[in-house]
């Protein structure tokens, strides 16, 4: 029986005019369908259509959205509100901003019940507890009387799938439900996920950037580009035979965890960052102190990558800023080419600044959004009076050239560019005053999959031609394996295992290592 | 595959869609197509600043010429505003009384901005003590009321449109400083001015040339709110009488004259105080939409 159907759906934005430019999609009752997509694909508004819940300036130009036979379309708000919560569910993308903070857990559980008039006030906190057992939630009854900064971000997404399941509705919602969170949690949330709405003959509509989860978990794939679907059939057939030119260069742009390097190890350079003991301490106040990194050690050879994975809170970042020398340490060595720096300040800070330069996570939020993108790249040359003026402005349209972007984009604005080409200019404002080592803090997963590849791709080639060497914080191991010779894994502060890429990737000691390497959404390996 | 390796580089450089670049004067239609109230008050502004500039633009008439046969007309088509107790015609009065008013409302907000900046700006980026010193200076300011502050000052500097006009402009630091202090306190947690060190740039290259440029804005703003209350303000003292001498016309002593004829010519206080009330009213409508409606409405 189909369960939704949309028709021939169009969905505009004021600001930024067509979104979706008419869809046709079905999901059968109890099926799991994926939608997959890039950013600005539509997938999250088609999403958002279905249950009238589109941002401020977006409309439904036209179409049919059919539930259950109803056309949800034009039904007025109250009979909305009727279906919404009780007939869907929505599992929302962050679960760090999706439950309110004044309210308590249980309470915000209950709601759903209450409004539905499914459980009457009484009940409906008994329910709750009920309800968030069932999604496996610790303590629950606890759970249900603290507020949502108590909890952290896994148990989070597990109240909200909660709250979305608790009317038991037909059809459940889940836009981008993990993208948020850490590989092993995101497997505890896919996991709890697929149970409950296997058990209850709930369908669901995962709509992802991740081409490996959708793999793992739906029956049914529909991919999008440019509000359109180009192709959708059983997950199986698209993966092993796409038919459409976008899927296939989508499906050759994700990382392999199981792929080979494209090129080969290097493993023979001399240290030139060498870390010792390090360790940092943040106070918490009251005299106590959190120790973000624990005795960390590790070397970066000249010319080559080493990689630090682990997950969010690990010390990774911390790390980088201490190697940055950005922030003190509390104890350790730091050494770069033979210099011990771990105290320098003044010129000596300055002169270590020329030869380590870093590219950041977020290219939307590390360059100055006044400046022009020629201003960008130019700065560390200006910062060090490097050359005239002229000869500066040479230098970066050099470098742009190198990034792969067109010297037209020297006078626009960082607003005027996409991510991925934003992050480019953040490299090329790396390599301006041509650095040893570059640091990279999860440089590409604030990027889209094809974008991604082609930065990772980037990476390497200057990798090649100018003897480059990285420290590259990641936590995404499929990432990590296409470009690393060494790596380090990273829990609570200390660095738990370390060795040659090859090494850690097939024969992986630890044991938290191995956990990651088992959480990585991996059922394409299967397919290709 | 080494194909679709070689293409997408290029694609992504090249031919993705930059974010669109719609022609300035077509968005600012549509802005303020939306909008009539801020319409309506930049007119209305402009009509006060050209009042400023050239008075005689609206009004032939001396604003200091008494006509005593002429006294106390009502308002009427022959004088917009009506005539006061010696027979001046109150619109001519006030319109040359804009110039009076709006300087020194002008450089009371100058004053106030330059320097509660400056102080904000010294306080945000040094931090530690000094911080701690400025902001409790701040602090008591602002405990104090700005009216009775401008008051104390104004008695201590003397009369005089332009004591009055530093007075309120000192009572007003506070805000500014509080304002800045906030803004540089954000930008400089900012992920791009930890790049910029990063780069190696000098502490006091990043705060010219990365902090100011981007902290200016919420000021700004706040200049152009200060401004309407900086009206308030110079109109009130001027009002107790520590502002401009008379017979020279000021918005704040106009109300203050027709006090005495309350109960028979309403005009003399009304017309005055409803052009102080429309001014600040429109500087307030300005200052909001300086404030993020525009970037907002992208």
């Amino acid at each position: 029986m189909t369960l939704l159907d949309v028709r021939d759906l169009r969905v505009s934005y004021r600001s930024s005019g067509p979104a979706v430019r008419g869809i046709d999609l079905q999901v059968q009752a109890g099926e799991v369908v994926a939608v997959v997509g890039e950013s600005g694909s539509g997938k999250s508004t088609t999403a958002h259509a279905v249950l009238g819940l589109l941002a401020a300036g977006g409309r439904v130009d036209g179409g049919q959205v059919l539930f259950d036979g109803q056309d949800l379309v034009g039904l007025g708000e109250r009979r909305l509100r009727a279906v919404r919560g009780r007939e869907i569910g929505l599992v929302p993308q962050d679960p760090t901003v999706s439950l309110n903070p004044v309210k308590r857990i249980g309470e915000q559980v209950a709601e759903v019940l209450i409004i539905h008039a499914l459980a009457d006030r009484r009940t409906a906190a008994l329910d709750a507890v009920e309800l968030l057992a069932a999604a496996g939630l610790p303590d629950p009854e606890l759970r249900a009387r603290q507020f949502p900064h108590h909890l952290s971000g896994g148990m989070r997404q597990r109240v909200l799938v909660a709250i979305a399941l608790a009317a038991k509705p037909k059809l459940l919602i889940a836009d981008e439900p993990t993208s948020a969170l850490d590989v092993t949690v995101q497997r505890q949330i896919l996991d709890l996920i697929e149970q409950a709405t296997r058990e209850s003959g709930t369908a669901v509509l995962l709509v992802t950037h991740d081409l490996g989860i959708a793999a793992e978990r739906a029956s049914r794939l529909i991919v999008m580009s440019d509000g359109r679907v180009v192709e959708t059939g059983p997950t199986a057939d698209v993966l092993s035979d796409p038919q459409h030119e976008y899927t296939r260069t989508l499906l050759s742009a994700v990382p392999r965890i199981d792929a080979a390097p494209a090129r080969p190890r290097r493993t023979d350079g001399r240290p030139l960052l060498v870390v010792e003991d390090l360790a940092k301490d943040f106070p918490l106040g009251r005299g106590r102190t959190l120790r973000a990194v624990d005795g960390v050690s590790f070397q970066v050879h000249a010319g080559e990558t080493f990689a630090l994975v682990g997950e969010s809170g690990s010390g990774k970042s911390t790390t980088a800023r201490l190697v940055l020398r950005l922030t003190d340490p509390t104890a350790g060595t730091v050494t770069f080419d033979g210099r011990d720096v771990t105290r320098v300040s003044g010129r000596t800070l300055r002169d270590l600044r020329r030869h380590v330069q870093v590219v950041y996570q977020n290219p939307f939020a590390s360059l100055d959004p006044r400046f022009t993108v020629a201003e960008i790249v130019e700065e560390p040359l200006r910062v060090f009076r490097v050359g005239s003026r002229t000869s500066r402005r040479d230098r970066a349209r050099d470098l742009l050239t190198r990034v792969a972007l067109p010297a037209s984009v020297l006078q626009r604005r960082p607003a005027e560019l996409s991510g991925g080409q934003r992050q480019r200019v953040a490299i090329a404002r790396a390599l301006s005053l041509q650095p040893s080592l570059v640091v990279c803090d999860e440089p590409v997963s604030a990027l889209d999959v094809s974008v991604q590849a082609q930065v990772l791709e980037l990476f390497a080639e200057l990798q090649d031609e100018l003897g480059l060497a990285y420290l590259f914080i990641s936590h995404d191991l499929a990432v990590v394996r296409q470009l690393a010779d060494h790596v380090g894994v990273m829990q609570a502060g200390r660095l738990v295992e370390a060795g040659p890429a090859d090494e850690i990737f097939a024969a992986p000691s630890h044991p938290y290592t191995r956990e990651l390497l088992a959480a990585v959404p991996g059922t394409l390996r299967s397919h290709t | 595959m080494t194909e679709l390796l070689a293409r997408p580089i290029a694609a992504d450089a090249v031919a993705e869609p930059v974010a669109s670049r719609r022609p300035i004067t077509a968005r600012l239609a549509r802005f303020l197509a939306s909008r009539p109230g801020l319409v309506i008050s930049v007119a209305f502004v402009a009509l006060v600043l050209i009042a400023v500039a050239g008075p005689d633009l609206f009004t032939s008439r001396d604003p200091l010429a008494a006509a005593p046969t002429q006294k106390l007309h009502a308002p009427g088509w022959h004088h917009l505003f009506g005539t006061d107790q010696i027979g001046r015609d109150m619109f001519a009065r006030v319109v040359h009384g804009a110039a009076q008013s709006l300087r020194a409302s002008l450089l009371a907000v100058l004053l106030a901005s330059v320097i509660g900046s400056l102080v904000g700006l010294v306080s945000g980026f040094a931090g530690g003590w000094v911080d701690g010193l400025i902001m409790r200076v701040i602090d008591v300011l602002l405990a104090i009321p700005a009216l009775l502050l401008s008051l104390a000052f104004v008695t201590a500097l003397g009369f005089g449109t332009t004591n009055v006009a530093i007075a309120v402009g000192l009572a007003s630091i506070a805000r500014f400083a509080r304002i800045m202090r906030a803004e540089v306190l954000r930008i400089s947690t900012s992920l791009y001015v930890e790049a910029a060190r990063a780069c190696g740039a000098r502490r006091y290259s990043i705060l010219a040339r990365h902090v100011l440029p981007n902290a200016y804005g919420p000021v700004v703003a706040l200049a152009t709110l200060q401004f309407g209350l900086a009206i308030l303000a110079v109109s009130a003292l001027s009002f107790l009488g520590y502002g401009a001498t008379p017979p020279a016309p000021e918005w704040g002593s106009l109300v203050a004259q027709g006090r005495d004829y309350l109960g028979t010519a309403w005009w003399l206080t009304t017309l005055p105080g409803l052009t102080v009330a429309a001014t600040v009213l429109a500087t307030n409508r300005i200052a909001r939409a300086i404030d993020g409606e525009w970037s907002a409405a992208r």
